[in-house]
């Protein structure tokens, strides 16, 4: 008989439009972070260091580079033959077909996999965030208060508590009351995203919610069971957790991995995270090099001078070229004598000799000013940059894209570049 | 090896910051669609078994063949140690019994190289040989002492084998890869043991060479014994060359490792790092020149490290000085050490307590 105490669902269907044209081809979950990772190596990672190794992951949004990065589960352990990671996309039914339309419609529509591990607990994930967390503390923490729902939350400052949906809890963490976004918060407790249900708690739930459309967890789940007298608890969470759901927000991210002991440490022995190594070799640094507070993935070659960046596997940045203050993802090259200034560049991408990205004065952006600011500029994945161009701040440039493109090798601040159809 | 094989077989040294030696024959054998391989080890095997705790690494973990590691075992009919390397296959005469395949690849695992086997394979069928050695021109500046020598005539075939010879007469060596068909080693092997010998160049090869048909296959691509502190020190520091670099991480086929999970490597400030590999899970704070830094090891600040190799988990406390040195893995050097290597590569081996990290 197959029996497992808990298993998880890992949410990573959505686009993350919020992170423009890095997630133009990958859903959110499969974005590069870290130099080596990608942003669901970190809950996958938690599951398996927590003793969960039941794990399905439902798909949605542009899921090759996310299938073909979990395979079979071999970097994080979950190649098992009783459970293990389960890739989990919408299918056709005999009666309707239809996208997942909803976070808990997702769940719903996964009823009969849930059902073949006789799971006591399910735990429900999303693939968008930076944290490590032990889910079998949360999940004593459940088992001790006879929870039917626990869900994580964080203290976040009082002044941000609107922009989160937010649990009012008495003395003992149980939940009494919560609020969407609320004007005038009356706690500062913020859902994480992360739930323990029991087993028939969820079951109950998804179905007798089946038909509210577009069926939410915080929307729709959490409040029916809360109505039906359900105890819920709250299980407060104090580690480092990031959501990085937008550019500056994952910029920072990034950035915060550089510290001289980063508050998110990825050095510690005890609680690893795993990623699908594509390549092994060490990286090189030639003899007129020089890196500085910053990290590097294997088999990256550096022929410039890179300070205060991040910088993936398999890339290569030419001689005389200077990095500051950068993402660069994987199997990316940089010319010769370039300069970037707070780039942000997506895998694949070839920039050319003597590009200078980030350059003169800040300018807002012309076609999603509440994506692209802070002066980042954002190159996509598969990007071409030739010979010899000027980018401004701010500004953001995908596709593959020649010299006729810019007017006098020159993009400015705040301008959109981006040439589709031609991959 | 001096004191480098203290600790672990030649085949499981750290090479070229990711790899260890034995991952290039592996490698090979997996590249050269060789799906089933018998790894034959006895001395100080545990970081190598460590290594080879898994074969999906070389993608060996398939339902037809796979990969196994046999060290000695006591029976009812034997209890000794591999006598030397026939022996080794005696020992293990079932495993080519009960194999259906017709060919086997005998290869060692202290070198380094890029080699498909199924071009050694053609030829040998071509040749119509019963035994291909794999040999090499080396360089003649290259003392070959350490090598078997052999010479060949236009066929090909070999003439002479001498194993070891203070006076070489020919800068031809044997790379240690040898392709035999399956029924012909078991039958030499089985002689071979009746008769009481055991080492398969001096008791097959040199004993054999004219009665059976021995020729040579001559390789040209890079090759590199690792088994002397020298040649060991050299192949690591040809990987600073960008060709050897090409050759080997980027141009297919790849060579494969263990993956370790390891986090990016971290440079902070004051971090100075000019032409020197630098694997996986290192923090560096101060000035590395020349070298190869293996896996996870910390450099601390003001430090200097120059022309040096230093092995996997290494801590090197503040203001060390390191040249020329050899530093073995899962060393800690205390703060304000010096070490230089002055007639040679030091080895320098140093068990002090580790603070933190």
């Amino acid at each position: 008989m197959i029996k497992k105490e808990m298993i998880a669902m890992l949410l990573a269907g959505g686009q993350g439009s919020r992170l423009g044209v890095l997630t133009s081809k990958v859903a959110k979950p499969a974005v590069a972070f870290g130099g080596k990772y990608r942003i669901i190596d970190f809950p996958l990672s938690n599951c398996i260091n927590s003793g969960v190794d039941t794990v399905g992951v439902l798909t949605q949004y542009q899921p090759l580079r996310l299938n073909t990065h979990i395979g079979i589960g071999i970097p994080w352990d979950l190649d098992r033959n009783i459970g293990g990671v389960t890739v989990l996309p919408p299918y056709e039914k005999s009666t309707n077909s239809e996208w997942y339309t909803g976070t808990a419609n997702a769940i719903y529509q996964n009823l009969e996999y849930m059902e073949s591990f006789n799971p006591e607990y399910v735990l429900i994930l999303s693939g968008d965030h930076i944290y490590k967390m032990d889910y079998e503390v949360m999940l004593e923490f459940h088992k001790a208060n006879n929870a039917e729902v626990t869900i994580a939350v964080m203290p976040v400052p009082w002044e941000e508590a609107s922009r989160f949906g937010i649990m009012i809890t008495d003395d003992q963490k149980r939940i009494t009351d919560f609020e969407e976004k609320p004007a005038n918060p009356r706690s500062n407790l913020a859902s994480m995203g992360i739930y323990i249900f029991n087993w028939k708690t969820l079951k109950e739930a998804l179905i007798k919610n089946a038909d509210q459309p577009a069926l939410d967890f915080g929307k729709h789940v959490i409040p029916y069971c809360h109505e039906n007298g359900a105890p819920l608890y709250a299980y407060e969470f104090t580690g480092y957790w990031k959501d990085v759901g937008t550019l500056s927000s994952y910029w920072e991210a990034n950035m915060e991995l550089i510290d001289i002991v980063p508050e998110f440490n990825l050095y510690e022995e005890y609680w690893k995270i795993y990623t699908k190594s594509e390549i092994q070799p060490p990286q090189y640094l030639a003899p007129n090099s020089k890196v500085e507070r910053s990290i590097i993935g294997e088999g990256t070659e550096i022929y410039g001078e890179v300070y205060n960046s991040v910088i993936g596997c398999g890339v290569t940045i030419g001689a005389g070229t200077v990095v500051r203050d950068s993402i660069i993802m994987n199997h990316t090259k940089i010319g010769e004598n370039c300069e970037m200034y707070k780039a942000i560049i997506a895998e694949n991408a070839e920039i050319g000799n003597g590009v200078k990205l980030g350059i003169g004065e800040e300018a807002p952006n012309e076609t999603a000013p509440h994506i692209y600011n802070q002066g980042i500029v954002t190159v996509g994945e598969k990007s071409v940059i030739p010979d010899g161009i000027t980018v401004g701040k701010n500004s953001v440039i995908f596709g593959v894209t020649t010299a006729a493109d810019y007017e006098n090798s020159y993009l400015a601040s705040g301008k959109t570049l981006i040439k589709a159809g031609e991959e | 090896m001096r004191e480098l094989s203290q600790k672990r077989a030649i085949c499981a040294m750290p090479v070229a910051g990711s790899y260890r030696s034995i991952d290039f024959t592996l490698s090979n054998m997996s590249n050269s669609h060789i799906q089933k391989v018998a790894v034959l080890t006895q001395y100080n095997a545990r970081s190598l078994n460590e290594h080879l705790n898994s074969s999906k690494w070389w993608d060996f973990g398939r339902k037809q063949g796979g990969l196994e590691v046999r060290t000695p075992v006591v029976t009812a009919s034997n209890s000794n140690w591999y006598r030397g390397t026939a022996d080794a296959i005696y020992q293990n005469l079932n495993f080519l019994k009960n194999s259906h395949e017709p060919y086997v690849v005998i290869a060692s695992g202290d070198c380094v190289y890029k080699m498909d086997f199924g071009k050694v394979l053609e030829y040998h069928i071509d040749k119509k040989a019963d035994i291909t050695v794999v040999c090499k021109e080396m360089d003649p500046d290259v003392n070959v002492e350490r090598f078997g020598t052999v010479r060949l005539n236009d066929e090909m075939v070999i003439e002479e084998f001498e194993e070891k010879p203070i006076q070489a007469r020919s800068h031809m060596i044997s790379c240690g890869i040898y392709v035999i068909r399956r029924r012909l080693l078991i039958e030499l092997i089985e002689k071979c043991a009746e008769e009481g010998n055991y080492d398969f160049v001096r008791d097959i090869l040199v004993r054999y060479k004219g009665v059976k048909r021995i020729v040579g296959y001559v390789m040209t691509d890079y090759w590199r014994n690792i088994a002397s502190v020298d040649d060991y020190f050299n192949t690591n520091m040809e990987f600073l060359k960008p060709e050897v670099r090409n050759y080997f991480f980027k141009q297919y086929p790849d060579i494969y490792s263990k993956v370790d999970d390891l986090p990016p490597a971290k440079y902070n400030m004051g971090a100075n790092v000019k032409n020197s590999l630098v694997t996986s899970g290192c923090i560096i704070n101060g000035v590395v020149e020349n070298s190869v830094i293996f896996k996870k090891s910390y450099i601390g600040n003001n430090c200097v490290i120059k022309n040096s190799i230093i092995l996997n988990d290494v801590y090197i406390g503040d203001n060390s000085y390191i040249e020329n040195c050899i530093v073995e893995s899962h060393g800690t050097i205390k703060a304000d050490s010096r070490y230089i290597g002055e007639n040679g590569i030091e080895i320098v081996l140093e068990k002090n307590e580790r603070y933190v990290i």
